[in-house]
């Protein structure tokens, strides 16, 4: 079951077309995994693997690496708390001890009904507007204890879901860049100095001939 | 609450808003915005970089000065020029993996105005003769990845990426490209190895300086967002006016993260090297003084990774080698103003615990010594520290840093500044980093180390009644709750 769909399949394909090395597109690929199922399972690894031509083990290397990929299953919310400095002066890490107890659990922790998973998260690049929170990576500034209160009611209703994506999804717009878009995907390897460097270079050259009074050469010498 | 980032970025008079005339444009984050709207026409600076050859678009780029807006400050068209001649392919990575704590203006230039990076993507492309850009945006940004990708998508519809950009022999592609938390990642030869598909741990220069050897070991240019984000603007108005805001060593204009203990926090575009610290904090367009009935204890001034500034160095202006003659850095331009109601041990610890986390593993400096920085401060809050502390915090500093590390004068004191940058025993800066807010704590505000050291021992003797424990009992020794 946790393998890609028949749609996310042919969309991993042309992920992996992007890249002149296949290997590059482990992450974005790990991503959509979850992206499909909450979470990046073994097997999606080990689908992955083969797609990109590596071992399972080099794509659990590389995920494990990251602190977006969960290896298990996560609630339906991935409550992230800023405590990092700017958040931590305006009062983060007593927000996250007030998530802690509204939730019942500890960062790492998810709460039985499945809904929370709860994160001590560094610093999430909304520095101005802190003390600030994450739900699936969508942003919430300025939060008191009683507005992190209300946020987490609005999220067990579903009065949020429009604007909180399940667990795992990012960018809901994705980059189109079929074959038919792309310019040039050539191996490193088979990689030539591109034409509009070396028409400037030759005109260069014959420029430089013309002055030095010699006839000019360009062109035949690349 | 959702999206309600609606930082001020009013400008002073007189400054041109180079990077950041479309942050308030609703709809400046689309081609039809791009072009008509924001400080020049978009798409109208690689239509003239397209009449010019290669080289003309590297030396408008060098005599302009655009320096790294990443954190090393690095000129961008010196980099360029490193580019082994005749070694093909070459690669361009855009660096929008923003994780310094305290940043968030490449976030900024990514949702609102994903044009203006992209077309200066495509000027250094052209310029250097790339064969392929990629554009590399932070995992945790996904409204940031919504923009570019949609952006991408028009730009490449509107025939201004891909195949004969606008009709002529210029072909690239831009790939959009994530990444998945990892702080780590914003060091160019980590960042490479992450696109590779890698754990992004950083490669030891030399060999890997990535302009010879990096993207699948050829030639790549790694700029960061803010910088690229500065070429249309350049290619519009040109060198005289580039170089006229700004000073002779750093010209042009910052992107400036004011938050922490301010009454204005925000992201303010400001001419570099004119602007002090006062103007910064004080001035009503910027921070509107720092929070009302308090005032000033440290500020730091370039991200988390610059030791730390204090009152006396507020009249500097925020320009990087002056800042780097007083002991620290402008780095990624993020300021943190914290006032006295501030807790030195108790911030430097969030910081040190930043790094400890973030730490790849590769050098043991590194990986061990943030670990034990983290932990030994943790005592020290938590009221178990041992007198020996704060030389022990400074001897695993040391590990990382070897010799004076880099800190701000002290007066008061009648200490010198240290200039930066640190010494390393680590492949990249990530370690030496953790010693600054150490350094700067220690130096600055030893006696709160030592009162909370103090406070420890007040709790072993209020333990005393507890007389009947067995010798070994660690409790009896006061030792509670470390190693």
């Amino acid at each position: 079951m946790s393998r890609f769909s028949p749609a996310n399949l042919r969309l991993a394909q042309e992920i992996i077309r992007r890249y002149p090395v296949a290997k590059s597109a482990t992450i974005p690929l790990c991503h959509l995994a979850q992206e499909q199922d909450g979470y990046l399972a073994d097997d999606s690894m080990a689908q992955i693997a083969e797609l990109v031509g590596c071992s399972s083990a080099e794509v659990l290397g590389t995920a494990s690496f990251y602190e977006m990929f969960k290896m298990h299953s996560v609630g339906k919310f991935c409550l992230g708390v800023c405590t990092n400095i700017s958040c931590q002066l305006l009062g983060g890490e007593e927000l996250l001890e007030h998530a802690e107890q509204t939730l019942g659990i500890r960062p790492g922790g998810t709460t039985a009904d499945g809904l929370f998973t709860l994160e001590d998260v560094e610093c999430i690049a909304a520095c101005t507007e802190a003390p600030a929170v994450q739900v699936n990576y969508r942003y919430f500034h300025r939060l008191t204890p009683q507005d992190l209160d209300q946020l987490i009611e609005e999220l067990r209703s579903g009065a949020l879901d429009d604007v909180v994506p399940a667990h795992g999804t990012l960018g809901k717009v994705r980059q189109d860049l079929g074959e038919d878009r792309i310019a040039n995907i050539t191996p490193p390897e088979d990689q030539i100095e591109p034409v509009w460097l070396r028409r400037h270079r030759e005109l260069a050259e014959a420029a430089a001939a013309a002055d030095a009074g010699t006839p000019s050469t360009a062109g035949t010498n690349s | 609450m959702i999206g309600t980032v609606t930082p001020a970025s009013k400008m002073a008079e007189g400054v041109p808003a180079v990077v950041s005339s479309r942050f308030g444009v609703p709809d400046g984050h689309t081609l039809a915005g791009y072009t008509s709207s924001g400080s020049y026409k978009g798409y109208e600076a690689i239509r003239q970089v397209l009449e010019m050859s290669p080289a003309q678009v590297g030396a408008v780029v060098k005599d302009a000065t655009v320096l790294g807006r990443g954190g090393a400050g690095f000129p961008a068209g010196v980099k360029w020029g490193f580019c082994p001649p005749g070694v093909w392919p070459r690669y361009i990575v855009v660096n929008g993996d923003e994780s310094e704590p305290g940043t968030y203006k490449d976030r900024l230039l990514m949702e609102r105005d994903p044009h203006q990076l992209i077309e200066g993507c495509l000027i250094a492309a052209y310029a250097i003769g790339a064969a392929q850009v990629f554009l590399y945006a932070r995992g945790e940004m996904p409204h940031a990845q919504e923009r570019l990708a949609a952006a991408l998508n028009e730009a490449y519809a509107a025939g201004l990426i891909g195949k004969n950009i606008l009709g002529t022999d210029f072909s690239v592609d831009i790939v959009l490209h994530w990444g998945a938390g990892a702080y780590i990642v914003g060091e160019e030869t980590a960042l490479i190895e992450s696109l590779e598909g890698n754990r992004g741990m950083p490669r030891l220069k030399p060999p890997f300086f990535p302009a010879a050897k990096g993207l699948y070991m050829a030639p790549t240019i790694v700029n960061n967002v803010e910088t690229l984000a500065n070429l249309p603007w350049l290619f519009n108005h040109g060198v005289e006016q580039y170089r006229s805001v700004g000073t002779e060593a750093s010209p042009g204009t910052r992107l400036i993260a004011l938050s922490g203990h301010v009454n204005n926090p925000g992201i303010f575009e400001i001419p570099q090297g004119t602007t002090t610290f006062r103007d910064l904090f004080e001035s009503e367009i910027y921070g509107n003084g720092i929070r009302t009935g308090h005032e000033l204890k440290m500020f730091i001034p370039g991200g988390a990774s610059a030791p730390w500034f204090f009152p006396e160095q507020i009249d500097l202006p925020l320009e990087g080698r002056l800042i780097g003659g007083q002991g620290s850095m402008l780095g990624s331009g993020a300021v943190v103003v914290m006032d006295e109601t501030t807790d030195a041990v108790r911030a430097a610890l969030r910081l040190v615990r930043f790094f400890a986390r973030e730490s790849c593993g590769k050098c043991t400096p590194c990986r061990e010594g943030t670990t034990w920085e983290e932990k030994i401060l943790q005592r020290i809050l938590d009221g178990h520290g041992r007198p020996s502390d704060i030389d022990l915090l400074l001897d695993v500093a040391d590990n990382i840093s070897p010799g004076p590390y880099p800190v701000a004068a002290d007066p008061g004191n009648d200490l010198e500044a240290i200039p930066f940058p640190p010494r390393q025993t680590t492949i990249c800066p990530l370690g030496p980093s953790s010693v600054a807010p150490i350094t700067s704590a220690i130096r600055r505000f030893r006696h709160e180390f030592e009162a909370k050291i103090v406070q420890r021992d007040l709790i072993s003797v209020s333990s005393e009644p507890f007389t009947d424990l067995p010798e070994q009992s660690s409790l009896a020794h006061g030792a509670v709750g470390h190693v």
